[in-house]
């Protein structure tokens, strides 16, 4: 965390943000706002916890975190810990530079704190089924009624109209529809193979930001907020735009390639030294293939007909493959990258997360960034999605923990005397706990 | 346009394939003026890309070019030329924001960096994509969507545990790069109405890594359980991310399906396969019984029947009812006869002169009073020459000269 002078102005000082968002999707959108400067108040609930947002579960049990992968055990020293749901990774991920308050908002006096902090708020986010904004009493002309330039995000997975409008879906259903499953995959195996991905939460929360600054450019100009309609399949179907091309020009249904490409030749995963070790090579010209020749020590197979340009590369893939397999495992995989990007062919090893820590050129760069959180202690974080010269971003508060902020909210911004803070607490408004009956996600039972 | 959200912002796009076409051309889709600058002759080499109406070759009717430049004008300049730099100098005096995906060596080798532009518009805002960033080792190096996926840690957990990794569909991480390009030029540019501009250095290596998906989560992930594990590999019916059974992709029918499992979805899921009486055991709910082996063989044994008697559409309906996330896998065909996108408008047709009538994506997201639109193809290469060049204070002749020379 970077100890910036006080006040020091970023592109989105002097905005706020009333954060309603849950799991990944909504959540990503307010992360690069807060990291850009915004000021980005989660309205939480010690009453009610959504689905899957601080924890899969937001108990987990001790045989998950034994028995898991990293995204639903990822806790510290896969311990929960008195208060599990302020040490996820996959909350506090996104949930650095944001600030929590809670209120229970099922009922009328928490209602009206969520709507007096809209009151004095710019932007509303939330990504919730369609409908439940409205049931909570929360629709956008409720909303607006109580701050008319407000500039509002509902981002639902199918939108918030159409017959599927009601649907629940995760981000790896909308894939699902939107194609992407059946465009990716072995091309020889059987699609039940092919591991689900969430990619769709990272386009629609990436689409979000895009939205709600186009909303506030507009604002800027005219005074007028906007309520803005964001159908989470729908920001992923333009990122598969060659597919949906193809079929409208053709009617052609394209289906997955596996990691090769419509053209370049070679373009594959290759086994190197070690276990699990890979590098990715692309070749897209034939000075590219010249060049890898050169780096494999110009092989006499690599001069047989059927390698002689793009297209016959093509169409003795399979054959290409084993040659340059063979080549590949005796090989190592950052020295090969080295090798063969010296020659302009772009390569590059499968990395996974202990390579990123020990990469020299993330670690030139800055893109970790060490944060100190009271329940989780001392870590590297993912850090700014771009860097901004003349205002850079940087994680300048730590993941904010269940109810955190709740003193500034309630006194500063509110103007909450102490007796009524008090008052508050006792109610089951304000607090850093939920509810003990709360095991997995949903309401307290008392 | 009054009502488009972007009518007062002028950008000038100096970008090529994806990622940076993408972000211009969500700039231009709600709104603002976007001249893109092509080389003369040849133009964005994404025009030589398929795929093409009847497989036929025709730099003017590609798909992705078509798709990626709507509502944008074009031109070509020769930016390499003395005349080139001077009128791209004109140009940025004349822009709100510049967007370039140049490698980061050859705007500098050019007299053309942020600085030189800053001489002549102190309130530019500059977009820089580029692979890894302006700075740092790798700044140089090349890259493919395979090699982004590779590096980017999105692949290290995708494919079956004894073959090579997989990548994700089509050329999906550069277009996020693209939405996220267009967000930081947006939130640069809200930041930099006082005046004094802002550069933009966007790594489209650093997007794929800070993105949500278990690409930063993992990495949190690693640091938070101590430094020992890495992701592996999972998948097949059993294998998914979630704990639990059912959990993952099944056969149906007709086709496939994808149901969500885990502790927090069994109640749904029961719901959903008609509450059957051998599976009433709430154990069955229970982390324990969702991760036992002889529990999910019981589940799986009513699952398989009760999908291969159903087509997707109707487990997609039962999905509904019973409140559980399922989907099934849809082809593009699927995708583009499915009547919540034709009700949605989900589609747009639009003509062009060479590629015809033809359906394009359309809007990512709906604000109420600033709607997406798509009012013209992609530029044909040069199609707005004399027009911006007019704005320049060149007349015909100077243009016949110009196109003589090569340099537009």
């Amino acid at each position: 965390m970077s100890d910036r002078p006080a006040g020091r102005k970023l592109p989105l000082t002097g905005i706020r943000v009333v954060d309603m968002s849950v799991v990944w999707a909504g959540t990503f959108t307010t992360m690069a706002m807060a990291d850009m400067g915004a000021e980005v108040i989660r309205v939480e609930n010690t009453r009610f916890a959504p689905y899957g947002t601080r924890g899969i579960m937001l108990r987990p049990s001790d045989s998950l975190l034994k028995t898991r992968g990293m995204a639903t055990a990822g806790y510290p020293d896969r311990e929960a810990g008195e208060r599990p749901y302020n040490r996820a990774a996959m909350f506090n991920v996104h949930a650095r530079n944001k600030l929590s308050m809670t209120a229970d908002y099922t009922r009328p006096e928490g209602l009206d704190i969520v709507k007096r902090l809209i009151e004095i708020s710019d932007v509303m986010v939330e990504n919730s089924a369609h409908g439940v904004m409205q049931r909570m009493g929360l629709g956008y002309e409720e909303v607006s009624r109580v701050k008319p330039d407000i500039v509002m995000l509902s981002m639902p997975a199918f939108g918030n109209t159409g017959p599927y409008a009601a649907r629940v879906a995760l981000g790896r259903h909308l894939e699902c529809i939107a194609g992407h499953t059946l465009l990716r995959g072995y091309p020889d195996a059987d699609p039940t193979w092919t591991t689900e991905v969430y990619h769709c939460d990272a386009a629609a929360g990436a689409m979000g930001m895009f939205a709600v600054m186009t909303a506030l450019h507009y604002r800027r100009r005219t005074g007028k907020g906007q309520f803005i309609d964001l159908a989470q399949v729908e920001t992923v179907i333009p990122q598969l735009g060659e597919a949906v091309m193809d079929y409208a020009m053709n009617e052609r249904v394209q289906t997955t390639t596996g990691n090769r490409h419509p053209f370049a030749a070679p373009c594959g995963m290759y086994p190197c030294q070690g276990e699990d070790r890979w590098i990715a090579i692309t070749v897209y010209t034939e000075g590219q293939w010249d060049k890898l020749c050169r780096v494999m020590g110009n092989p006499s197979w690599a001069r047989k007909p059927s390698f002689l340009n793009r297209q016959s590369r093509r169409r003795n893939q399979d054959d290409l493959d084993k040659h340059i397999s063979d080549w590949t495992r005796g090989e190592q995989d950052y020295d090969l990258m080295i090798r063969l990007q010296a020659e302009g062919v772009p390569a590059g090893p499968l990395m996974d997360e202990r390579d990123c820590y020990r990469d020299p050129h993330i670690a030139e760069r800055g893109f970790f960034e060490g944060v100190t959180h009271a329940e989780c202690g001392t870590h590297l974080y993912p850090g700014m999605l771009w860097k901004q010269h003349r205002m850079p971003g940087s994680i300048r508060r730590p993941p904010c923990r269940l109810g955190e902020h709740n003193p500034y909210v309630y006194k500063e911004l509110l103007g909450v005397s102490d007796e009524e803070y008090a008052r508050l607490e006792r109610e089951g408004h304000i607090g850093m706990d939920y509810h003990p009956s709360i095991v997995i996600h949903g309401r307290a039972s008392t | 346009m009054n009502d488009s959200a972007l009518s007062d912002i002028k950008v000038l796009d100096l970008t090529w394939y994806i990622a940076g076409p993408y972000c211009t051309k969500l700039l231009s889709d709600y709104g603002a003026e976007v001249v893109k600058v092509e080389r003369p002759g040849t133009g964005d080499p994404s025009r030589q890309l398929g795929p093409f109406p009847e497989d036929r070759p025709d730099s003017e009717a590609g798909g992705l070019f078509l798709h990626l430049n709507t509502n944008k004008k074009g031109i070509t300049l020769d930016i390499k030329s003395e005349f080139g730099k001077n009128a791209l100098k004109e140009l940025v005096k004349r822009a709100d924001v510049l967007v370039e995906s140049f490698s980061p060596r050859v705007l500098p080798s050019l007299g053309l960096d942020y600085k030189d532009f800053r001489e002549v518009n102190p309130a530019l805002v500059m977009c820089s994509i580029s692979n890894f960033g302006q700075t740092g080792p790798y700044r140089d190096y090349r890259l493919s969507e395979l090699v982004l996926n590779a590096m980017g840690t999105c692949m290290k957990m995708v494919g079956q545990p004894d073959r090579e990794p997989l990548k994700l569909g089509g050329s999906i991480l550069q277009y996020q790069a693209g939405v996220l390009a267009a967000s930081a030029t947006m939130i640069a540019l809200y930041g930099a109405m006082d005046g004094q501009g802002e550069h933009v250095d966007l790594s489209l290596f650093e997007t794929c890594l800070g993105s949500i998906d278990r690409r930063a989560p993992y990495l949190l992930a690693h640091q938070y359980t101590g430094q020992k594990e890495v992701t592996q590999r999972v998948g097949g019916g059993r294998g998914g991310i979630m704990a639990g059974c059912p959990e993952g992709i099944y056969p149906c029918k007709d086709g496939y399906f994808d149901v969500a499992g885990g502790v927090a979805w069994w109640e749904k899921n029961f719901a959903l396969l008609g509450k059957p009486p051998e599976l009433a055991d709430p154990v069955y709910g229970t982390p324990d019984g969702q991760m036992d082996p002889a529990r999910q063989d019981e589940i799986l044994s009513v699952l398989y029947p009760w999908a291969m008697e159903r087509t997707k559409q109707e487990i997609s309906k039962a999905a509904e009812e019973a409140r559980a996330a399922a989907a099934p896998l849809y082809s593009t065909e699927d995708l583009l006869k499915d009547p919540h996108f034709q009700e949605r408008g989900s589609f747009v047709e639009i003509d062009h002169p060479h590629a015809g009538r033809l359906r394009y994506p359309g809007a990512p997201f709906r604000p109420a009073l600033t709607p997406w639109r798509m009012e013209r193809p992609a530029p044909m290469l040069g199609e707005h020459n004399e027009e911006v060049y007019a704005g320049l204070g060149y007349g015909e002749a100077d243009l016949a000269r110009l196109r003589s020379e090569g340099l537009i």
